[in-house]
C-alpha cells in the first residue's frame, strides 16, 4: 500500500513544477511554516500575471525566506543578508526587459536592509519586493525582529522586546512605492491577485505577506501549531483597502489590516532617467554649455510627490 | 558637442577621469557607487558619459549598495564597475566576497587615501594593499592592479576588465589619491586598437548547462539572467549545479578551485616592469605613485655607484612570488619603499626567505618617502646590514 | 632634459587649478612636451588655502611633484609666504601686486609683479585674475610658448567667455612693470 501510494506521488508531475525546482525538494522549511503558502501563491501569482518565465528572475537574501530563491525555477540569485534589493536593482537596470521580483524576510529586508528598501521604493526602481514579516529571525533560532511586537518574547528579548516594531506598509508608502499591499497566509486567493498585479505593474511594488511562525515565534509566545496561527490570522484580520498603511501597525492583538492600500502610477527610476537626458539634450548643443547653465534651468512646476492613499 | 562614443586622441586628463574613460573603452556599461574622496570625479564622469552610451549610472545609497548592485548587473551580462577609497572598501567587502563566491565578472576601484578611518581624504596612501588581498572573509583567488599615472590608470582599467571577464571575479584596481588627481597627457587610442575581452558566453543549452561546471581552466561558462537558462546561484557553498549543498566534500572541490583559476594564470596576470635588474646588487620593489616618488633615490644611489635594480609591479595580486624567490638568490637584497608601514615588504620577505635582506622603507601616507632613506636602505643593504 | 617646475598659489575661486591645468594643457598638448598637473586643498570648496603644480619637461615626467619650484606665481599672501621658501635661488617670482603686500627679500630671486586683478576687474570678470597672471608668466618666465598658451585656454574656458579671456591673456603678456 505505501509503495502504490509513493508509485502515484512519483508518477504523477506536480502541478508546478515547471516553476519549481523539484530535485531540490523537500524544502527546508518548518511543517506549520507559511512559507510554503507563500511560494505557492508566488507562482500562482506568476502563472496568473502572464509574464515569461525565462525573463522573470528573483533574488533573496539570508534567511528562512532568503531560501526561497533556491526553490524557484527561474533565474535566481541568494545573496548576501540584506542586499537583495540592490542586487536586484542592478540586474533590473542592466537588463530591463527581466521582471524583477525580491523574495526575502522581515528582518532582512528591515533591519540589515532597511536602508536600501526605503531608498529603492524612494526612487521607484521597477522592481516587486515581497517581504515574508514571520516576526521573528527563525533561521538563526529565534533572536529579535525589527517587526517583533512590543512586549513580545524572543530569544534575544527575554523579559519582553522593548523596542518599537516597523509598521512595514506604512514605511514602504511613506517612502514613496507605487504598490503597497499587505496579506497573510491565510489570503491565498488575494494575495495570489496581488502579485500578479504587482508582477505587470511598473515601478516599486511592495507586498508584506504576514506568515506564521510556530517553531520559534509562537514556540516563545502565545503557541499553538502553524495551523492554529493561521485561524487566528482569519480572526484577526479584516480588508480594508482604504486604509491609510502608515495608521495600521501590528502587535500580538490587535485587527491586521489587509488591503491594497497604494496602487498609483508615478514615473519610474529609468523613465526619469530618459526624460533628464532628452531634457537637457534638447534645450544645451554641448556639455560645457549645459555645464555653465545648470542653474537656470527650472523644474517641471507640474511634478506631484504623492504616497497617500486616497487616490 | 556631446561626446556620444568613445574617445580617442590626446588628452590632459585627470587620473580618475581617464579610469573612468578607461571602463568606457574597455565596454563597461554599469556604474554604481557612492561619492567618496578622491573617488568622486570616475562617478562624476560615468554619470555625465553612461547614459549618452546606452549605459546606466546609479548613484546607491551607500557603497554596501553600489558592490551589490553591480554584482547583480553583472548577472544581466553587463560590464560593471564601482570606485571608491578605503572606507568604501571596507563597507564593500562582504559583497566583494559574494562576488567572488558567485564568479561575478567587475571592476572595483579603489582610490587609495591615507587610512586607518577616516584618516586623509585628500592626499594619498597604499595602506589597503591587504585589505585587497583578504578584504572579504575566506579563501579566494584575486587581482590587484596598482597604476602609477594617469595613462596607466586608462591602460591598467581595461586590463581589469579584461581579467575580471576572463576569470570571472571581481578585480581591483588600486590607485592612490595622487595617480587620480594628478593631470597628464593620456593617448586613448581607437577601439578597434584595444585587446577587449569578453565573458566566455555558454553554447549549451538550457537542459544540458550547469552554472559551475568547469574545465581544465576552472572557470564556469556564463550565462546571463533572461536567456532562459533559468539557474540558481547562491553564496553558500554549492555543486555544479549552483545549488547549495554544504557537505566538506564540496567545499574541498569549490574553494581550491576559486584559488587556483588564478594561481595557475599567474604568468598571464602578473605584470610588471624592470630596470637594471640583470646585473643589481641590489633591486628596488616598487608599485603605484611610490614607484615614481623615489625615483630620485635611486638616480642618487647610482651615481654613487651602487648598481641598483628596479623591479616595478603593476600586478600586485597575486604576487609573483616565483620571481621574487628567483631574484633573492641573485642580489645582496631588497629594498621595498611603501606608502605603509609595511604589507607588500611582508611578501618580498616571505618569497626571499633569507637568502637576501630585505629592507622596508615605510611611509605612513599624506606624503612622499625622504629620497635620503630610500636611498640609506639601498646603501644598508648594499652593506649587508 | 630640461624640466621646469612651477608652482602656483592662492585661495579657493581665483582658479588656481584652473591655472595649473591650462599650464600642464599648453605644454603636452600644444607645446608636445611632457607635464604632470598635481593639486592640493583643504575640504573646503572655496576660500581656503589652495595651490596647484606643474612639472613640465622634455620627457617623460618620472618625478610629478615640485619640492623646489623653478617659477612660483603668488596669488594671495598667503600663497607668497608659504611658497616663497620653495623658490630657488634665481628662480622667477610673478606676484599679484594688490594682494602680495608684505614682500621679503627678493634679491635670490627674479620677482615681477602684476596687478592681475585689478586689470581682471578693469576687463569687466575678476575671475579671469589667473589667466592675466597666466599671460604674465608666458612672457616673463617663458613657461610654455604663447601659441600654446592660448589654445589651452582657450580650450579651457566656456566658448562664450573666450574673448574675454584672450583679452586677458594679452593685457598679462603685455604688462611691463617698469612703465
Amino acid at each position: 500500500m505505501a509503495n502504490n501510494t509513493a508509485q502515484i506521488i512519483q508518477e504523477k508531475s506536480h502541478p508546478m513544477e515547471d516553476l519549481l525546482r523539484m530535485d531540490r525538494m523537500p524544502h527546508i522549511w518548518c511543517s506549520g511554516c507559511g512559507l510554503g503558502s507563500a511560494v505557492t501563491t508566488f507562482v500562482e501569482g506568476l502563472k496568473k500575471a502572464g509574464v515569461s518565465y525565462d525573463k522573470t528572475a528573483i533574488v533573496s537574501g539570508i534567511g528562512c525566506t532568503g531560501r526561497v530563491a533556491g526553490y524557484l525555477r527561474l533565474d535566481s540569485y541568494h545573496t548576501t543578508h540584506g542586499r537583495a534589493i540592490p542586487f536586484a536593482t542592478g540586474l533590473k537596470l542592466a537588463n530591463r526587459d527581466l521582471t524583477v521580483f525580491v523574495f526575502s524576510g522581515d528582518g532582512d529586508l528591515f533591519a540589515i536592509g532597511g536602508n536600501h528598501l526605503i531608498h529603492a521604493a524612494r526612487r521607484n526602481v521597477d522592481i516587486n519586493v515581497i517581504c515574508v514579516n514571520n516576526f521573528i529571525y527563525g533561521m538563526t533560532g529565534g533572536q529579535n525582529a525589527p517587526t517583533t511586537p512590543l512586549g513580545a518574547y524572543s530569544s534575544t528579548a527575554p523579559y519582553g522586546n522593548y523596542e518599537m516594531p516597523f509598521n512595514l506598509v506604512g514605511l514602504a508608502a511613506a517612502s514613496g512605492a507605487s504598490y503597497v499591499a499587505r496579506w497573510t497566509t491565510a489570503h491565498a486567493r488575494r494575495l495570489t491577485n496581488s502579485i500578479a498585479t504587482a508582477a505587470n505593474k511598473k515601478g516599486f511594488c511592495f507586498i508584506e505577506i504576514v506568515s506564521p511562525c510556530a517553531t520559534v515565534f509562537a514556540r516563545k509566545n502565545m503557541g499553538g501549531t502553524g495551523l492554529d496561527l493561521l485561524k487566528e490570522f482569519q480572526t484577526r484580520a479584516i480588508i480594508d483597502h482604504d486604509a491609510d498603511p502608515t495608521q495600521i501597525p501590528l502587535s500580538m492583538d490587535n485587527e491586521i489590516v489587509c488591503g491594497e492600500f497604494v496602487n498609483e502610477d508615478r514615473p519610474t527610476f529609468w523613465e526619469n532617467v530618459q526624460g533628464g537626458i532628452k531634457n537637457r539634450l534638447e534645450k544645451f548643443s554641448n556639455w560645457e554649455e549645459m555645464q555653465s547653465n545648470s542653474r537656470k534651468i527650472t523644474h517641471k512646476k507640474d511634478r506631484k510627490y504623492t504616497s497617500s492613499i486616497d487616490v | 558637442m556631446f561626446q556620444k562614443s568613445r574617445l580617442h586622441g590626446e588628452f590632459f586628463m585627470q587620473g580618475d577621469i581617464a579610469c573612468a574613460e578607461g571602463a568606457l573603452a574597455a565596454g563597461c556599461r554599469f556604474f554604481g557607487g557612492y561619492p567618496i574622496t578622491p573617488a568622486s570625479e570616475i562617478a562624476e564622469r560615468m554619470a555625465m558619459r553612461l547614459p549618452l552610451l546606452r549605459g546606466v549610472f546609479i548613484q546607491y545609497e551607500d557603497e554596501i549598495a553600489s558592490m551589490a548592485g553591480i554584482l547583480g548587473a553583472s548577472w544581466a551580462g553587463m560590464k560593471s564597475m564601482t570606485a571608491t577609497s578605503g572606507p568604501g572598501i571596507s563597507l564593500m567587502n562582504e559583497n566583494i566576497g559574494l562576488g567572488m563566491m558567485m564568479e561575478a565578472p567587475c571592476v572595483v576601484v579603489n582610490v587609495q587615501r591615507g587610512s586607518p578611518s577616516t584618516g586623509l581624504p585628500t592626499t594619498w596612501g597604499q595602506s589597503d594593499m591587504m585589505q585587497a588581498r583578504w578584504g572579504s572573509h575566506g579563501d579566494y583567488g584575486s587581482i590587484s592592479l596598482v597604476p602609477n599615472s594617469p595613462q596607466e590608470f586608462f591602460d591598467l582599467t581595461i586590463t581589469a576588465f579584461n581579467f575580471s571577464e576572463k576569470y570571472r571575479l571581481p578585480v581591483f584596481l588600486m590607485a592612490d589619491a595622487l595617480v587620480g588627481h594628478m593631470t597628464e597627457k593620456v593617448v586613448i587610442p581607437k577601439v578597434e586598437e584595444l585587446e577587449i575581452i569578453n565573458r566566455k558566453y555558454t553554447n549549451k543549452t538550457p537542459k544540458d548547462y550547469l552554472a559551475y561546471d568547469y574545465d581544465e581552466s576552472l572557470i564556469p561558462d556564463f550565462a546571463k539572467a533572461g536567456d532562459g537558462y533559468r539557474y540558481h546561484t547562491t553564496g553558500l557553498t554549492h555543486d555544479r549545479r549552483g545549488y547549495p549543498d554544504m557537505t566538506v566534500e564540496c567545499q574541498e572541490e569549490l574553494v581550491p578551485r576559486l584559488v587556483n583559476k588564478i594561481k595557475n594564470n599567474i604568468n598571464d596576470i602578473s605584470l610588471t616592469e624592470e630596470y637594471d635588474i640583470e646585473r643589481a646588487d641590489v633591486i628596488v620593489i616598487s608599485y603605484g605613485i611610490t614607484s615614481r616618488t623615489i625615483l630620485p633615490a635611486i638616480t642618487m644611489a647610482k651615481k654613487k655607484g651602487i648598481k641598483v635594480g628596479y623591479l616595478r609591479l603593476k600586478t600586485v595580486w597575486p604576487f609573483p612570488d616565483e620571481k621574487i624567490r628567483k631574484l633573492s638568490e641573485k642580489v645582496a637584497g631588497f629594498v621595498v619603499p611603501e606608502m605603509n608601514l609595511g604589507q607588500i615588504s611582508l611578501e618580498v620577505e616571505r618569497c626571499a626567505h633569507n637568502n637576501s635582506l630585505v629592507k622596508l622603507v615605510p611611509h605612513p601616507g599624506g606624503g612622499i618617502h625622504k629620497f635620503e632613506d630610500v636611498l640609506h636602505a639601498i646603501e644598508e643593504v648594499v652593506h649587508g646590514k | 632634459m630640461s624640466e621646469l617646475r612651477v608652482k602656483i598659489s592662492g585661495f579657493g575661486g581665483q582658479g588656481i587649478i584652473l591655472s595649473a591645468f591650462i599650464v600642464g594643457k599648453a605644454a603636452s598638448i600644444y607645446d608636445q612636451q611632457h607635464s604632470s598637473m598635481t593639486q592640493a586643498y583643504g575640504p573646503e570648496a572655496r576660500g581656503g588655502a589652495c595651490s596647484s603644480q606643474v612639472v613640465i619637461s622634455s620627457k617623460n615626467v618620472e618625478y610629478p611633484l615640485v619640492n623646489t619650484a623653478d617659477v612660483l606665481l603668488a596669488m594671495s599672501q598667503e600663497g607668497y609666504d608659504t611658497f616663497l621658501p620653495i623658490l630657488k635661488k634665481g628662480g622667477i617670482l610673478l606676484y599679484d601686486t594688490d594682494l602680495v603686500e608684505n614682500l621679503r627679500s627678493h634679491k635670490d630671486f627674479i620677482a615681477k609683479g602684476i596687478p592681475a586683478t585689478r586689470f581682471a576687474e578693469e576687463l569687466g570678470k575678476k575671475i579671469v585674475a589667473n589667466i592675466v597672471m597666466l599671460g604674465f608668466a608666458t612672457k616673463q618666465a617663458k613657461i610654455v610658448s604663447p601659441d600654446a598658451m592660448k589654445g589651452a585656454i582657450a580650450d579651457s574656458v566656456p566658448s562664450k567667455f573666450t574673448d574675454l579671456n584672450m583679452k586677458a591673456f594679452q593685457a598679462g603678456y603685455d604688462y611691463n612693470e617698469e612703465q
